[in-house]
């Protein structure tokens, strides 16, 4: 009885929460775990040891190869959220005309279109207007691949606000575009960041694509590491990916707080 | 006081898809007026109001706003100010800013600024409340920073949509007083929009009652109830008792109406009419007595009071009156409101009693059926 009266988890929903966490997480922990072994062989614990960050401080190939994911995910997430977000403007404030449902259904497919195609159509794409591949070309397909993300997340942020907050800036003075400007922006600013976020981790995750449209000599860093893995696991991969899961765990953490903090405007505008 | 006309609205017509919001609407409002704009929800108040500041765009007609017409001209750029149902303040900005937002717009001087929103600040009563956001205002505390951010930047014509629809009923009474003297100290049009008509009623110079996106009539609040102009009108303002007859003939300045389940009753005759013409008689619950005897038997002598007999079927208790629920011998059913003098209840008509209900013919109203 006592135990009922609890607020907290029962016994049922504590084992159900750890095997799910247990089974997303474990992989990731061993990994992370074993980025700190001084070890040659990775599945041989031999101590702890900062080694395999030193050698890839070392690497000038991984080093490349990180700088170059890292360059594509700044560039494509800024490109994918400025497109996005005007697309999202021009969805749910443009006058409603013949085939809107069409066209918005139709930016939201690469969304659920296998990747492979997306980089197959693109390398098609490329090679047709023959251009060189390699950094411009992942960018752009990057772009591609995300800017859909950032439609939604912004789109549902603004067709969630009051638009008659528009209308008093307009009222009081302000053209129609310096109205939303300093009436909607300010409060979809965080979705936007959200935005940046998810598209910047994205790209930085990508692979199938990446590999499809880049091109000699501009390796990212998950093909590099796919490419490393096939000749067998070297430490130094534990210590890249421990690197990269804190990197996005700190924009995935961010990411959320930010849409967190827009959500709770959106609810002062609507109390307001 | 209301001077020389200040709007002009001729012919206003809007029309969503095929459905007519606004219907070649005409009125004029002069400089100083609170006007209020009345009527049953759905009818255009708000679509009015919105052609006035801008967001929408009449399909035809004319807005002339001391004598130009502002019908195409965008909202930022036209002298009207409206205060939104929802308020629509900012909510990232405080109080403050919220209040200075029009005047930056105006590129009004940084001390100007200052100046003018510590008096709208004292306008509204928002002493010490200036560094707050909205989310961290009361009800009545938004209302009044929307309406002091509407009047910081001096408009001509100031709309309000149901500015008071939010408040309880103690703080809409004080809030409707101040809004009253606010405008007569500040000498700018008003133009309300609201379906509470005792709203209306209290602050309005006149009203304009709307239906079907037209003005069915425009008069000051006394008129608008002792002297409405259709059937319809009378019964959306106020309480009516409303009897269907035929017109039997005409006595000097007196009708004597035969009605379908009352008796003749007798009505003074403002206008022309026929005898034999299809009529309807209007009488307001309050202008009815009630009694156990019924008048002095002069009066009834004299032919100047209606005199119908009936029992007392229900009573309701509203504090300052009691309504009664008559059903008279010949039919009909009406109600009869008494206001309460005193504080005991023996003068009350009980359920079932027997009771008299007479009026004076220049009480009842005739009106086209
Ligand atoms: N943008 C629009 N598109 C289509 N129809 C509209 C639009 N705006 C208003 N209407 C219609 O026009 C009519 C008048 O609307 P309006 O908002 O002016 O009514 P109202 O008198 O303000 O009613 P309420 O008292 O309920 O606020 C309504 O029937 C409404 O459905
Ligand atoms: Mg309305």
């Amino acid at each position: 009885m006592a135990g009922r009266a609890q607020p907290g988890l029962s016994r049922f929903n504590v084992t159900a929460l750890a095997l799910g966490l247990g089974f997303l997480y474990l992989p990731i922990v061993i990994l992370v775990i074993y980025s700190f072994n001084a070890s040659r062989l990775v599945t041989v614990w031999g101590g702890w040891s900062l080694r395999w960050y030193v050698e890839f401080f070392n690497d000038q190939a991984m080093l490349a190869a990180s700088w170059m994911s890292l360059r594509v995910a700044a560039a494509s997430a800024t490109a994918a959220t400025v497109l996005g977000t005007l697309a999202a403007i021009a969805l749910s404030r443009g006058a409603r005309f013949k085939g809107r449902t069409l066209f918005s259904g139709m930016l939201y497919a690469p969304l659920v279109m296998p990747e492979v195609i997306t980089g197959l159509s693109l390398l098609l794409l490329f090679v047709a207007i023959n251009v060189e591949r390699g950094f411009w070309t992942v960018t752009v397909a990057h772009t591609t691949l995300t800017m859909c993300f950032v439609t939604v997340v912004v789109q549902s942020r603004l067709n969630s606000l009051d638009r008659s907050l528009e209308e008093a800036a307009m009222d009081l003075g302000c053209s129609p575009v310096r109205a939303f400007l300093s009436a909607s922006l300010p409060l979809i600013a965080p979705s936007i960041a959200a935005g940046w976020m998810l598209a910047f981790t994205l790209s930085l995750d990508d692979l199938v694509i990446a590999s499809f449209t880049t091109g000699p000599g501009s390796a990212t860093l998950p093909i590099r590491i796919y490419s490393e893995i096939r000749l067998g696991v070297k430490p130094e991969v534990n210590a890249i990916c421990t690197l990269f899961i804190g990197l996005i765990t700190l924009l995935i953490v961010s990411a959320s707080l930010a849409s967190k903090i827009s959500s709770a405007r959106g609810d002062n505008a609507a109390r307001a | 006081m209301p001077g020389s006309t200040l709007l002009h609205i001729d012919g206003v017509e809007k029309r969503f898809g095929g459905f007519v919001a606004v219907d070649g609407l005409s009125l004029e409002v002069k400089a100083g007026e609170f006007f209020a704009l009345l009527g049953p929800s759905g009818c255009g108040k708000t679509t009015l109001l919105r052609m006035l500041a801008g967001f929408e765009t009449p399909d035809c007609g004319r807005i002339l706003l001391d004598g130009t017409d502002i019908a195409g001209v965008l909202p930022h750029r036209r002298p009207v100010n409206m205060m939104f149902q929802s308020y629509a303040l900012f909510p990232h900005l405080n109080v403050s800013d919220n209040i200075a937002f029009g005047l930056k717009r105006a590129g009004m001087a940084r001390d100007e600024i200052a100046t003018r929103v510590a008096e709208m600040i004292a306008l509204g009563r928002l002493e010490g409340l200036e560094r707050r956001k909205p989310n961290q205002l009361s009800g009545g505390q938004q209302q009044r920073v929307a309406l002091a951010r509407a009047l910081a930047l001096r408009p001509r014509l100031l709309l309000l949509d149901e500015p008071l629809g939010a408040l309880d009923k103690k703080l809409r009474d004080s809030t409707q007083r101040e809004l009253m003297d606010l405008q007569r100290r500040l000498g700018t049009s008003f133009i309300i929009v609201t379906h509470d008509q005792d709203e209306a009623m209290t602050m309005a110079d006149r009203i304009g009652v709307m239906n079907h996106g037209r003005l069915v009539q425009v008069a000051t609040p006394r008129q608008l109830y002792e002297q409405p102009a259709s059937r319809w009108v009378a019964e959306f303002v106020g309480d009516v008792n409303i009897f269907e007859g035929r017109i039997e003939r005409r006595e000097d300045q007196r009708l004597v109406i035969a009605c379908h389940n009352t008796g003749a009753i007798v009505a003074a005759a403002p206008r022309q009419s026929l005898a034999g013409e299809a009529v309807c008689v209007a009488i307001r619950p309050e202008k009815m007595k009630l009694s156990r005897q019924g008048p002095a038997e002069a009066a009834i002598q004299a032919g100047a009071i209606n005199r119908l007999e009936g029992t007392v079927s229900n009573l309701g208790y509203l504090g300052d009156i009691s309504s009664y629920g008559i059903a008279l011998d010949a039919g009909a059913t009406l109600r009869v409101s008494v206001t309460n003098t005193a504080r005991v209840d023996v003068d009350d008509f009980r359920p079932g009693e027997r009771v008299v209900v007479w009026f004076e013919p220049d009480d009842c109203v005739v009106l086209d059926p």
